[in-house]
């Protein structure tokens, strides 16, 4: 009887640990993923819907909120790679004050990277903080 | 974590590491609330949770482990992050902590079993994955409005 109970109270826990086990493997390995976007929800980005000029080549747009450490780091790295590229932007956006941008581009969670190319164009986007080598060959393949 | 500074955008920073420590010592409080089922292990987490959500992550009896015991023995140059992350998190563990009070306290054990696994799926997540619960679950609160 009282063996029994134990078996039943320790289930929810073998639960939790495999299910938060396999998010947490998938959550690692797809955070900061820099994935081709083949059919963009919107046509062309400009400066009246980002409210910054877009850059000659192509521009990163970052969606950003408080309640989020990687988007600063995030910040930092894409600022510091932009700062080398005068003909690439880097745009923060606050995820918040855009919630109906946010919808119709479904940002789910972020940091979220936008790549767009020089006709303002979404090519790419980054879930998560995407790492230097990342972004520089997203970059790369922009011309 | 004893070095709070404030930035000059006024946003306090705080040692990174020390809300990922302190989220391994409530995943065992957490498995410990659930293979007891003992409301009272789950009254203390939502106490630090409770502080953690009003006052700061950097207040809990977590955190004080943390700068006396953890902090000193840590090599390298101290990572810094935003309190308001944290102190997010910690705001939705009180929040599922105490719907499992709740629960236990009406006699539904299942909803004292649920809402305890959720708060330790996320602090497991946090421990071990580096989980950003701000970074996943507030936007999507904030599109339903």
């Amino acid at each position: 009887m009282r063996k029994t109970t134990r078996v039943n109270s320790l289930t929810p826990i073998a639960i939790v640990l495999v299910l938060a086990s396999a998010y947490g493997f998938w959550y690692k390995n797809s955070r900061g993923k820099i994935r081709k976007v083949e059919k963009p929800a919107e046509g062309a980005f400009n400066a009246e819907i980002l409210g910054e000029d877009l850059g000659v080549r192509a521009t990163l747009v970052q969606f950003s909120s408080a309640f989020c450490t990687p988007c600063r780091a995030t910040k930092a790295l894409l600022q510091n790679v932009v700062a080398e590229m005068p003909d690439v932007r880097h745009i923060d956006i606050d995820a918040e004050a855009h919630l109906d941008l946010v919808r119709k581009l479904d940002i789910r969670s972020t940091p979220t990277t936008l790549f767009l190319d020089s006709r303002g164009v979404e090519v790419g986007r980054a879930v998560g903080a995407p790492r230097r080598d990342q972004v520089l060959d997203a970059l790369s393949a922009l011309q | 974590m004893t070095q709070v500074t404030s930035q000059p955008t006024k946003i306090t920073t705080i040692d990174a590491r020390g809300p990922r420590f302190s989220a391994g010592i409530t995943v065992i409080l957490l498995a410990t609330a659930l293979a007891t089922q003992s409301p009272w292990v789950l009254a203390i987490q939502a106490i630090v949770f409770a502080i953690g959500a009003l006052r700061g992550p950097q207040f809990t009896p977590y955190a004080f482990i943390f700068r006396t015991l953890v902090r000193p023995r840590l090599k390298g140059a101290a990572p810094t992050e935003d309190v308001r992350p944290p102190q997010f998190a910690q705001s939705v563990g009180l929040l599922f902590t105490l719907i499992a009070l709740a629960g236990s306290l009406s006699g539904i054990s299942a909803i004292f079993i649920i809402a305890t696994s959720f708060a330790f799926a996320a602090a497991f997540l946090n421990a071990a994955f580096d989980f950003c619960l701000g970074c996943e679950v507030y936007l999507l609160l904030l599109r339903l409005r």
